[in-house]
């Protein structure tokens, strides 16, 4: 796809949790599964804010929910918004201020916490505390407009019905977001910043690391589409496909909307009749049907110009018919439409008698929907709202992640006017002293720590970039720092023997502790370095082991120059044979078959050195 | 001139900023100003070697509108009185700024989910802070409330939830044959915010209103789940968090009863609303004064504090004691004719001057016990028995207002866990 051509716009906005104690009380930020007690609520939006018709707090409020909050060791009153938030973690606030000044950001002067309003019951208060610290970054000729501290939401368990279930450990842990301006090109680039936003962020030192704590969503639109806001991204390596679907996503729906233009006007949709038909149903053999209808009826409504729409124009996958779907789904209820029939068992006459009662044309389609009349009516109703903004067009939305990297409507895009200040956090002043202090500890930037990594230490510039972005850079520095010499080998246990290990289903955190005595164990001669492989493994089964202990057990006492000799002699003169018709060229399979016995007892240069000055001394 | 509301443009270092003027917080730094950016977020700019300009005039603020307060004969009559707090607050979206109701409308229109109860007449009394209030406001309450109660709507008083109980008390005090029950209620998160409690206490008080208790009460949280409240007796009940919803808790005593999702249940016996006309016995003598006894407490600053007054309540340590050499100038003070009650600090519990010497010596000097009354209970009840009482020991000892216990239950000590 040309994604230039389509109008292609995408930002990233990045959540990381900092490596601190949480942002407004000292509780831990740390998630468990040992909750202690619950309590739970019912949240309602205010009377200012219906004032202000948010149609996000609107819509979550309609769904009447309660909210039920585990407690454990991770939260304290102040996530149960049963005290007052302290004054705001100053060293969440420097993390915060350093990534910003990495991102090349205007820090504000005074950073102001605001209340965002949110009343998914994710946040106890019904509003999520942010700040804005820093405007205006760079990073690689793509915008940072904000850089925020935010708090964390409650980490959802389990919804049932109209009970949600959360732990609020995960509450209140400290939050820094980066939202990138639209300037991202195409879907690659998208990875690719994400991507280069993360290492700096890794490069602090002072994020979280693991599952869970690095959240991306998306903006993205295209020419003739709109804003769609998309959650839960976890991995780097789906974003790319994702933004492909999205886009496909939206020319489909544009598409649906020209040709949707070509038939039927916005009013043709208003005042559209919903009929009770279960009675064309009373002896139908579709399952889905029977189902409903013991629930309570079947009903139906034409979507006059809809016809061969809703299945699908372009890209089928993407069809109308999905977000129809979500729609009902969203109300407790499912839905068939026209384009997908016959099928569920539904007859070619029952087809007919049903069109016949909602009288409709060719070009007209219909959605049934079956089960208790209330929730029947509701998801039509949806639907129709639905089709509505399919003749508009792409509606502005948020949309989450689901399987295959496809997306589904979540709920409408947040207002503006859901923002008031925290009056419960003092202000902080950032003044020139503090920002000098921070800016005095940065870390190094990936890109320069690589350059100085593979002239300091003489790696390559794989290695080193390997060892920066697996944050086993600083580990690395600290034993090369002692053993000049050996920063080729320190850098395999680290990138490859270790994470081997590992995949084998090996144990292997105590194994870093192993590197220290193993290198100094080379150094003193004790083995060869093509011994460190097996001693690892040794001590990933026998972590109490010590190294003499190891070298033993593995059999891997250096020989002395006579001893090596020797052992090569006999095994060249057992194959005198071999040597006598390959000449020279014997050197190779011998050297396998000396290896074998001897690897690890001796250098290897000294082992080939002597293979070569026998298999000669034979030819002779 | 710049005035909070305009939007203005800040050239700094060569950046641009715009937004509107936020009012200044009281800790922003003095060269700070506050702006909203268009995203919604409040920046503060340090205006030194700024250039400063104003693109727009703040176009006037705009007004919140409500509709008439709605009306249905066949529903019964309330009166909701404000006298500030936090209950019925609102957020100024454009400022942020939250500011208590402030006109009948803005005070019904809270919760208007309490129009589906009753009808709602609704007046401000005066807007203070909970900690502002002073006795003198306890009189208007008293006087207002019984106005209403006499022209047949049962009380609801909206009131900040630091002085809540005090104020209950002395109307516990000053209102006599209630014809209708008295509920105080508040909020311990503003109602501006989703998570206010505000919504389910307004609507339990008015259920509680339309009950037939004739006594005055506090309507607050039962737990922090959003389950319901308790029915507290105004005499009783303390504010024993200074943050939890569920701060206010009987003391020696349980709550009346309970209120969840429209439905009461009763825990104790209430008096019964009576078919008379309200009596109101609003006089104080606020010459009163409340010690509470510290180990170091100087007899200089004892002799000090109780040198003019015409009343003292002391908060003594356990059962109800104070150092041996203080009992001297009480007996003084006692044959002058200035009575003296003995409370305890622990709050829970009765005093009980028998038990040890001390308490013995007290009890000789002529000091009278507050037996199981709370420290401020006895002190409003000493107010009020000065200026309507003959006998003022006879009246301390005797309960007025269910501000006397006789006896403490076992277990249920800590309701929070009720």
């Amino acid at each position: 796809m040309d994604y230039e051509k389509l109008g292609f716009r995408a930002g990233l906005e990045i959540h990381q949790q900092l490596e601190t104690h949480k942002l407004f009380c000292f509780c831990p930020s740390e998630l468990t599964e040992r909750f202690t007690s619950k309590f739970y609520r019912t949240l309602r939006p205010t009377q200012s804010e219906m004032g202000e018709i948010d149609e996000a707090a609107l819509e979550e409020s309609r769904r009447r929910k309660k909210f039920f909050y585990l407690v454990s060791a991770s939260s304290c009153l102040v996530e149960a918004d049963e005290e007052p938030p302290h004054s705001a973690n100053e060293e969440a606030i420097r993390i915060a201020l350093g990534i910003a000044l990495l991102l090349k950001a205007d820090i504000v002067d005074e950073i102001h916490f605001m209340r965002k309003i949110v009343v998914d019951g994710s946040n106890t208060t019904g509003f999520q505390r942010t700040a804005l610290i820093a405007l205006n970054g760079n990073l690689d000729g793509v915008g940072i407009d904000t850089i925020c501290i935010e708090e964390d939401a409650s980490r959802k368990i389990k919804e049932e019905g109209n009970k949600v279930f959360y732990s609020i450990d995960r509450l209140g842990i400290p939050l820094i977001e980066i939202a990138t301006s639209p300037d991202i090109k195409s879907p690659s680039h998208a990875r690719e910043i994400a991507e280069k936003i993360g290492f700096i962020l890794r490069a602090t030192k002072k994020v979280k690391r693991g599952i869970g704590t690095i959240r991306q969503d998306l903006n993205v639109s295209i020419k003739g589409g709109a804003r769609v806001e998309i959650k839960g991204v976890q991995e780097l390596n789906d974003i790319p496909k994702i933004l492909k679907n999205e886009v496909k996503r939206q020319i489909e729906m544009i598409e649906v909307s020209k040709k949707l233009r070509k038939r039927i006007r916005t009013e043709d949709l208003k005042n559209l009749n919903i009929f009770d038909v279960s009675k064309i149903f009373e002896r139908t053999e579709s399952k889905f049907i029977k189902e409903g209808m013991k629930k309570g009826v079947i009903l139906a409504v034409k979507l006059p110009g809809f016809a061969g729409i809703i299945g699908g124009i372009r890209y089928k996958e993407h069809r109308l018919g999905k977000e129809f779907s979500v729609m009902a789904k969203m109300e407790g209820g499912g839905i068939i439409h026209s384009d997908e029939l016959p099928n569920y068992g539904i007859s070619i006459k029952e087809i007919k008698k049903l069109k016949e009662l909602l009288s409709c044309k060719e070009e007209d389609a219909f959605v049934i929907s079956a089960g208790k009349r209330k929730i029947a009516m509701k998801c039509l109703k949806a639907v129709i709202k639905r089709g509505m903004q399919a003749l508009k067009g792409v509606p502005e939305e948020v949309r989450k992640v689901v399987q295959d990297s496809f997306t589904e409507y979540m709920r409408p895009m947040p207002g503006k006017a859901r923002m008031y200040p925290e009056t419960d956090v003092p202000p902080i002043k950032i003044d020139k002293k503090m920002i000098e202090e921070i800016e005095k500890n940065l870390p190094e930037l990936p890109d320069k720590k690589i350059l100085r990594m593979c002239r300091e230490y003489k790696i390559s510039r794989e290695e080193a970039t390997q060892l920066v972005y697996t944050g086993k850079d600083e580990h690395f520095e600290s034993l090369a720092v002692n053993y000049k010499g050996f920063e080729k080998v320190i850098a395999r246990i680290l990138l490859n023997i270790i994470p081997e290990i590992e995949k084998e289903g090996y144990e292997i955190s105590f194994l870093y502790k192993k590197i220290d005595i193993i290198i100094d164990g080379l150094r003193k001669n004790l083995f060869a370095k093509e011994a460190i492989e097996k001693l690892l493994r040794y001590f990933a089964v026998n972590p109490d082991a010590n190294l003499k202990k190891a070298i033993k057990e593995c059999k891997l006492e250096i020989l002395n120059e006579k001893d090596l000799r020797d052992i090569i002699k006999k095994i060249v003169s057992e194959k005198r044979e071999l040597i006598k018709e390959k000449k020279k060229r014997a050197l190779a399979p011998l050297m396998g078959l000396v290896m074998k016995e001897l690897r690890g007892k001796a250098d290897g240069f000294l082992i080939s050195k002597i293979l070569e000055e026998e298999i000669e001394r034979m030819i002779k | 001139m710049v005035e909070v509301g305009d939007k203005v443009e800040i050239r700094k270092n060569g950046k641009v900023y715009t937004g509107i003027v936020m009012p200044h917080h009281a800790f922003s730094d003095k060269n700070v100003v506050v702006i909203k950016l268009e995203n919604g977020y409040n920046i503060g700019i340090d205006l030194r070697g700024c250039e400063l300009k104003v693109i727009e005039k703040r176009t006037g603020r705009v007004k919140r509108k409500f509709g008439k307060i709605p009306s249905n004969k066949k529903k019964p009559y309330i009166a909701l009185l404000g006298t500030g707090g936090t209950i019925a607050s609102y957020v100024d979206y454009e400022t942020g700024a939250v500011y208590p109701a402030s006109t009948p409308e803005e005070l019904a229109f809270a919760v208007p989910e309490i129009f589906e109860l009753c009808n709602v007449e609704t007046k401000i009394l005066f807007q203070k802070l909970s900690e502002d209030i002073i006795p003198k406001d306890w009189q208007r309450m008293a006087r207002e409330t019984a106005k209403y109660l006499n022209s047949g709507k049962p009380v609801i008083i909206a009131h900040g939830t630091d002085t809540m109980s005090y104020s209950a008390t002395a109307l516990a005090f000053m209102l006599k044959n209630l014809n209708f029950p008295v509920v105080f209620v508040g909020s311990q998160r503003s109602s501006d915010r989703p998570s206010s409690d505000a919504f389910i206490n307004l609507i339990s008080a008015v259920r509680v209103a339309l009950t037939d208790i004739g006594e005055v009460v506090v309507t607050m949280h039962s737990n922090i789940s959003s389950d319901g409240c308790f029915i507290h007796r105004a005499t009783k009940v303390r504010k024993m968090h200074s943050s939890r919803r569920d701060a206010f808790i009987s003391i020696n005593a349980k709550p009346i009863g309970k209120v969840e999702n429209g439905t009461l249940e009763f825990y104790t016996e209430y008096k019964k609303v009576s078919g008379e006309k309200v009596k109101v016995m609003s006089k104080l003598d606020e010459n009163v004064a409340l010690i509470y006894y510290y180990p170091g407490f100087k007899k200089e600053d004892f002799e000090k504090i109780t040198e003019d007054k015409n009343g003292i309540v002391i908060a003594g340590t356990g059962l109800g004691h104070i150092k041996a050499n203080f009992i001297k100038i009480i007996k003084k003070l006692v044959k002058d004719g200035i009575p003296v009650v003995m409370t305890t600090q622990c709050i829970e519990g009765r005093v009980n001057m028998n038990v040890y010497s001390n308490g013995r010596k007290l009890l000789k000097a002529g000091v009278i016990s507050g037996e199981d009354m709370l420290p401020e209970t006895a002190l409003i009840k000493l107010m009020w028995v000065l200026a309507n009482e003959e006998n003022v020991e006879e009246a301390m000892k005797k309960n007025i207002a269910g501000e006397i216990s006789e006896r403490r239950e076992i277990g249920a000590k800590n309701l929070y866990e009720m």
